[in-house]
């Protein structure tokens, strides 16, 4: 078996964020690191809304990210530390949209160890040195410096180890321009170690301590180390220089403490908790992410706490001595995994789970009524500052950037019966679940929908002068008819246009400077801008069938078959051209490419005709109306289209990236897709796609200032360029007839279409993405769910640890609210006051998912069962457990006895303790599935002694894992009737499933196990296991022998039985043998083999062999905790695999990633890969750099187009 | 093999000992090596992030909790030593 791996969606999570001027231009862009994935994207400051600039896969996990500028440099590197054991260095390349690789300096072993720099680094803020740290002991420091030429330099690393310590933190103090200086969170375990009393462990402090790069002896010393008071986990450097007055703030837990050298005291502010919180008291507060905002005036920190509270903390400084920490609460958002206020005002979320947002800072919480908490005040033992939680205030929302991230459980099918699969996604935690159904296609927004008088044929839009912005006129064509309508404030219908309104209309555009020129059947209709017309009328009794426009041309097709050709002279006349050209057959489309710039014409028409040939026709005066060259098609012509695309960059031209593209559209519903040689005309690297069933209508539209093409079969696509890539999407919407791009002041880039008798104005603003979602908010972290198909209804199962359920969360309140009312004492006024405050706090509802559930402790448990409809959005039945029954499994099945009654069983734990484990036995609940899945009706339960972690439908039965048990249970009256058992598996089984005979078991540690069951005997029987430990989250059967398995580290596997494997064990006398007779090593006498192996990178949560276009093959899909979406298709000729593997090796050698982790020993992070080709990486070639693909294409004696060619050929047939 | 040759070896041994923690000798305890495991695999829980995601849904916990968690364990990964005996 060999596969291709593919990532549909890429990982949404992300794990930090920073910003910087990484183009150099005055804007601010965020870079983003998401596991593997390195990106960069900009908040358009005008509106708000973030864009992608570009997305690459580093094939290497970062760990720490950096933005530094060298002194009077107006650029920002970035520094990376990942699993490479090498510190890489960045820059990006605005104008080539690119990150270029600066400096790459090896230091240790590759992978995340714990002695091996990466995890922590710190740059001095004047960017002149940066410290890369290990978790413990290895700490190293670069000089960075500039050459007479202005690059970067980098220097040799310099040592800063430190022995039997554990770092938690680094950052790079501001001292201005003395020696630079480091701060870390340290922490010595060497005596702790050796001290079997425990009192060393006890009094183990960490440390905070300074090293101090002197950078006249070139070497870095451990300046000062100070104990602290509390266990911290962050640092904060404090401006310094001119600036401020330099230090570092430690947030430890329940404090955040200023320190300096010096004679500078420490201060110290308590940490504000929630009023009236209904998390455990005792928890502490930890401050896990914090931006720093500085001006020339002033600056200020905001750090958000675990609860999502953000506060802004300012320091009150006494001649560049600090004397107090102010703290204000600010706002709560969503916990965030990095915060970073961007200069222009807005604040970036990069929330740790589910959507990121951008958000507008309107006040920075000065005079808002809001409390300040000082570290001057006193505050007696176990007193704390109390602040109350509320809505936004000084926030808003601008943007959100979706993130599926956790995705917890999927399922790919057709619920909606729509011919396309729909992607179902179980995604979030806690309270920011949602249940999201994906579809492939663009998100389409409907800005206007108006209905006209009759059933129009086609619509244009013309702007009334070259240079104008946006767009004047929409003409709708009818039969007999034409309507102008003008754009403004409201679009409504004008008289005066010029435009001949008592016939049909062919084609309209602007012309010239500011002329306009209609296309009817019996003549060209000129309109110049003081109203005067000229008219060309056709000959008698032949009519206009086809035309072209563009700004200076215009060529109209005759009945039978005859061109004419018009172009605008100097003057603004519309001349026609002395020859006219027969075809010899009927013309059936014609399409003119635009004027390229600082031109006078367009060199090229494209003619498709009846005898099914399109044919380029040179429009060049020397040779005007010759044939340069044709094509022949597999169906007649429908629709033509000239557009140039793939253009890098605007303001650079690039003539090598580029192209004039000719797309064709087919009577048979498909779309060509071939470039035009920009001197000959010549044809060639012709792409084909199937759109639909219809004939292809096409359409140029503007999309992010560059041409596209809408494609109209019996579904709507739009063909555009992004990223480097082209992206051919369906678009979610309803069935258009014709379009046209569509410009005004509100919509800067939209389509005015038709359908039926409506007229439609659409946006489309997710240019890049594939999918578009709808989701539906769950109230705990879904866990699984199963799919009753002929409802379309999904079974979902929520559970959450440290969490109340909705009854106990009411009581709770309500204890709360009534001791508050008892402590207010027996005064009267004091008492009502009290009961008003209780009965305000009883009435208040935070939203859970920006403020948090209540975190009660270890040991609480909440799940609910829901039915859901996922395409009509609609709960339909719930279930809510009791606090503490935590529900591992779902499963829905039928039992023999019962016939085609459907039950859903749902296995439970009651008191489950974490770590270590334990529980006080668990239950099976056996609900009933009546009225066509819409209740659920409970039967009975059924106790049992251990954690039910999988069940699964077994013939007519059904297995159960309790534990390391498996179990055969069958559905009794008053409860489950226990059938067999059998107890060799080794840890806990976290996945079942069944086909014929066999049960296939999945250990949390210990891989598969393939168990057959004898019905003769009534036993279960161990027949074949694997060789390797992997800690499986996810599996999937492929077939009766093979099974794919995921694990928690991120590698995909497929293993097999081999050829000769017995299940019959009667036969095989070993195979009693391993029922009874258990050596030391106690496995299977049989094992399986691994067919394949992959690592992703990700913890991979769910497998499904699905197909996910109608009629296309199977692939093995997968998705991840990060949020991304992948697939595994099974190559289908050795040839195919042969040449994917080459390009491969290739790419490995020439295209290196960009953090330094070499490919194949990423993708070998925990087993050698094999069997496996990365697309991910072959992908890549599309947008490395010409000459590279040059070479390697050479070595493959292909060409670099013929290359692309099959990338994306293999992508569609079996994706998107 | 020359006694030069073998005295070299064990100053390489040493030599890897104390630049890589975690390499072993002969006279390791079980306790040693259990800890050096514990605290690889939270330097890994840290590493990578998908894993303290894993962790804190799970939990119910923050991401940065987790890592904090993780760092703390680090201390005393597998309990207390246990008392040396003097030989």
């Amino acid at each position: 078996m060999h596969l291709y791996n593919l990532t549909l969606q890429r990982s949404s999570g992300i794990c930090f964020a920073i910003h910087g001027n990484f183009s150099g231009d005055k804007y601010q862009e965020i870079a983003i690191a998401r596991g593997k994935i390195l990106e960069i994207v900009k908040p358009d400051n005008s509106t708000g809304k973030i864009h992608s600039l570009i997305s690459v896969d580093v094939f290497g996990v970062i760990r720490s990210m950096l933005a530094f500028r060298l002194t009077g440099g107006s650029k920002d590197y970035i520094a990376i530390g990942s699993d490479s054991g090498r510190i890489v260095i960045l820059e990006y390349n605005g104008s080539k949209n690119i990150i270029e690789k600066v400096h790459q300096e090896t230091f240790g072993k590759t992978g995340c160890r714990r002695i091996v720099p990466g995890q922590y680094l710190a740059v001095d803020p004047k960017g002149r040195a940066v410290m890369i740290s290990a978790i413990e002991k290895q700490k190293l420091v670069y000089i960075l410096n500039r050459d007479s030429q202005a690059r970067l330099t980098i220097s040799s690393p310099l040592e800063a180890h430190k022995s039997n310590t554990l770092v938690y933190h680094t950052v790079g103090i501001d001292v201005g321009f003395e020696n630079p200086m480091f701060a870390c969170l340290e922490m010595d375990y060497e005596e702790a170690d050796n001290d079997p009393t425990g009192e060393s462990a006890i009094n183990a402090v960490q440390t905070l301590t300074f090293y101090e790069l002197d950078l006249g002896l070139n070497h870095v010393v451990r300046k000062y180390s100070e104990p602290l008071d509390e266990h911290a986990n962050l640092l904060i450097a404090v401006p310094g220089g001119n600036d401020g007055p330099s230090g570092v703030l430690v947030c430890s837990e329940n404090f955040i403490t200023y320190k300096n050298f010096g004679d500078q005291q420490d201060i110290k502010c308590s940490i504000p908790r929630r009023r009236n919180d209904l998390d455990n008291p005792d928890r502490s507060t930890l401050i896990v992410c914090s931006a720093t905002h500085k001006t020339k005036s002033m600056f200020f920190f905001l750090v958000q706490t675990e609860q999502g509270d953000i506060f802004k903390v300012t320091l009150e400084i006494d001649e560049d001595m600090v004397t107090e920490i102010k703290m204000k609460y600010f706002d709560t958002v969503p916990v965030s995994s990095s915060i970073a206020v961007l200069r222009t005002g807005f604040l970036f979320v990069a929330s740790e789970f589910g959507n990121h947002c951008l958000y507008q800072i309107t006040n920075l919480g000065v005079d808002d009524g809001e409390p300040e908490f000082s570290s001057s005040s006193l505050l007696e033992e176990n007193e704390k500052y109390l602040f109350t939680p509320r809505n936004l205030k000084n926030l808003i929302l601008v943007d959100e950037l979706e993130s599926l991230s956790p995705i917890m459980y999927s399922f790919i099918g057709d619920l909606s019966n729509s011919d396309t699969s729909q992607i179902i996604l179980a995604c979030g935690k806690g309270p920011r679940s949602s249940l999201k159904v994906l579809k492939h296609g663009l998100e389409v927004s409907e800005m206007a929908v108006s209905e006209l008088p009759g059933n129009p044929n086609a619509v244009w839009t013309v702007k009334k002068h070259e240079n104008d912005d946006f767009d004047a006129y929409i003409i709708v064509s009818f039969n007999n008819a034409t309507l102008v309508l003008s754009i403004g404030e409201t679009v409504e219908e004008v008289t005066d246009s010029g435009f001949l309104g008592t016939t049909s209309t062919l084609a309209c555009a602007q012309i010239g400077d500011n002329a306009l020129v209609q296309i009817y059947p019996e003549g060209i209709r000129h309109i110049r801008a003081d109203k005067r017309v000229n008219e060309w009328r056709s000959p008698a009794k032949r009519h206009i069938v086809k035309c072209a426009i563009n700004h200076k041309q215009v060529i109209i097709a005759l009945s039978g078959g005859e061109l004419v050709y018009f172009e605008m002279d100097v003057i603004g006349q519309l001349n026609e051209y002395t020859d006219r050209k027969e075809m010899g057959c009927e013309v059936i489309c014609m399409a003119l490419g635009a004027v390229p710039k600082n031109e006078q014409r367009s060199r090229f028409l494209a003619v498709g005709l009846s005898d099914n040939t399109v044919r380029i026709i040179s429009l060049d005066p020397s040779d005007c109306l010759s044939p340069l060259s044709m094509q022949a098609l597999p169906a007649s012509p429908e629709s033509l289209c000239i557009v140039e695309m793939g253009l890098k960059d605007k303001s650079v031209k690039d003539l090598s990236s580029e192209r004039l593209y000719l797309t064709v559209g087919l009577q048979n519903g498909v779309l060509l897709r071939t470039v035009i040689d920009n001197v000959s005309g010549d044809l060639s690297d012709t792409r084909t796609r199937y759109l639909g069933t219809r004939p292809v209508k096409l359409f140029t539209v503007k999309m992010q200032d560059s041409s596209a093409v809408l494609a109209i079969s019996s579904r709507c696509w739009l063909l555009y360029y992004h990223q480097n890539r082209f992206h051919l999407t369906p678009l979610s919407y309803e069935l258009l007839e014709f379009a046209s791009g569509f410009s005004s002041e509100q919509c800067p880039e939209g389509i005015v279409a038709i359908s039926s008798n409506t007229l439609r104005i659409l946006s489309l603003e997710k240019l890049g993405t594939i999918f578009n979602q709808h989701s539906i908010p769950l109230d705990y972290t879904p866990r699984k769910f199963c799919v009753h198909y002929e409802s379309g209804n999904i079974i979902l199962l929520e559970m959450d640890h440290n969490a109340l359920t909705e009854k106990s969360k009411k009581a709770r309140k309500q204890a709360m609210a009534e001791e508050m009312v008892e402590n207010a004492g027996d005064d009267e006024s004091k008492e009502e006051a009290a009961a008003e405050m209780a009965a305000a706090f009883l009435s208040e509802d935070l939203d859970e998912k920006i403020f948090g559930a209540p975190k009660p402790g270890l040991g609480y448990w909440a799940s609910q069962i829901k039915i859901i409809n996922p395409i009509t959005n609609k709960l339909i039945d719930k279930v809510c457990l009791e606090q503490n029954e935590a529900a591992f499994s779902i499963a829905l099945v039928k039992f023999s006895q019962y016939g085609d009654s459907q039950f859903i069983i749902v296995g439970t734990a009651k008191n489950l303790i974490l770590n270590p484990r334990s529980c006080e036995g668990g239950n099976l609940h056996v609900y009933h599935l009546t009225d066509n899945c819409s209740k659920l009706e409970l039967m009975h339960v059924t106790p049992v002694e251990e954690t039910p972690y999988a069940i699964c439908s077994f013939q007519g039965k059904i297995a159960v894992s309790l534990g390391k048990l498996l179990r055969i249970y069958d559905l009794g009256k008053k409860k489950l009737l226990k059938k067999c058992e059998n107890k060799h598996l080794p840890n806990i089984i976290v996945s079942l499933h069944s086909m014929g005979h066999r049960i296939y078991a999945c250990d949390v540690q210990e891989s598969i196990f393939f168990i057959r069951y004898k019905r003769e005997d009534n036993q279960l029987v161990i027949f074949a296991d694997d060789t390797l430990p992997r800690y499986i989250t996810a599996s999937t059967l492929l077939d009766y022998d093979t099974v794919a398995l995921a694990d928690k580290f991120g590698n995909i596997c497929v293993v097999r039985l081999p050829k000769d494997t017995n299940d019959d064990v009667d036969e095989d006398p070993t195979g009693v043998k391993s029922l009874w007779d258990r050596g030391w090593l106690g496995g299977a006498s049989q094992k399986v083999e691994a067919v394949c192996e992959f690592h992703v990178g990700e913890t991979i949560t769910c497998l499904q062999k699905a197909t996910l276009i109608h009629g296309l093959a199977e692939c093995l899909v997968y998705v991840t905790l990060s949020g991304s979406i992948g697939v595994l298709v099974p190559f289908t000729s050795l040839e195919d695999h042969d040449f994917f593997q080459n390009l491969e090796m290739h790419l490995r050698n020439e295209n290196t990633p960009l953090c330094g982790r070499d490919h194949l020993s990423f993708r070998s992070y925990y087993f050698p890969t094999k069997g496996v080709i990365d697309g991910d990486l072959c992908e890549q070639f599309n947008s490395i750099q010409l000459t590279t693909q040059k070479n390697i294409s050479e070595q493959l004696e292909r060409a670099p187009t013929e290359i692309s060619k099959k990338l994306e050929d293999i992508r569609t047939q079996y994706a998107f | 093999m020359q006694a030069s040759d073998r005295f070299n070896i064990n100053s390489q041994l040493e030599h890897l000992q104390a630049k890589y923690v975690g390499t072993g000798h002969a006279d390791l305890t079980r306790f040693e090596w259990a800890v050096n495991i514990q605290r690889d695999s939270y330097a890994s829980y840290v590493g990578h992030y998908p894993m303290l995601a894993y962790f804190a849904i799970a939990e119910n916990e923050s991401i940065g909790r987790e890592r904090y968690n993780f760092m703390q364990k680090m201390l005393l990964p597998c309990g207390l030593p246990p008392e040396r005996e003097d030989d």
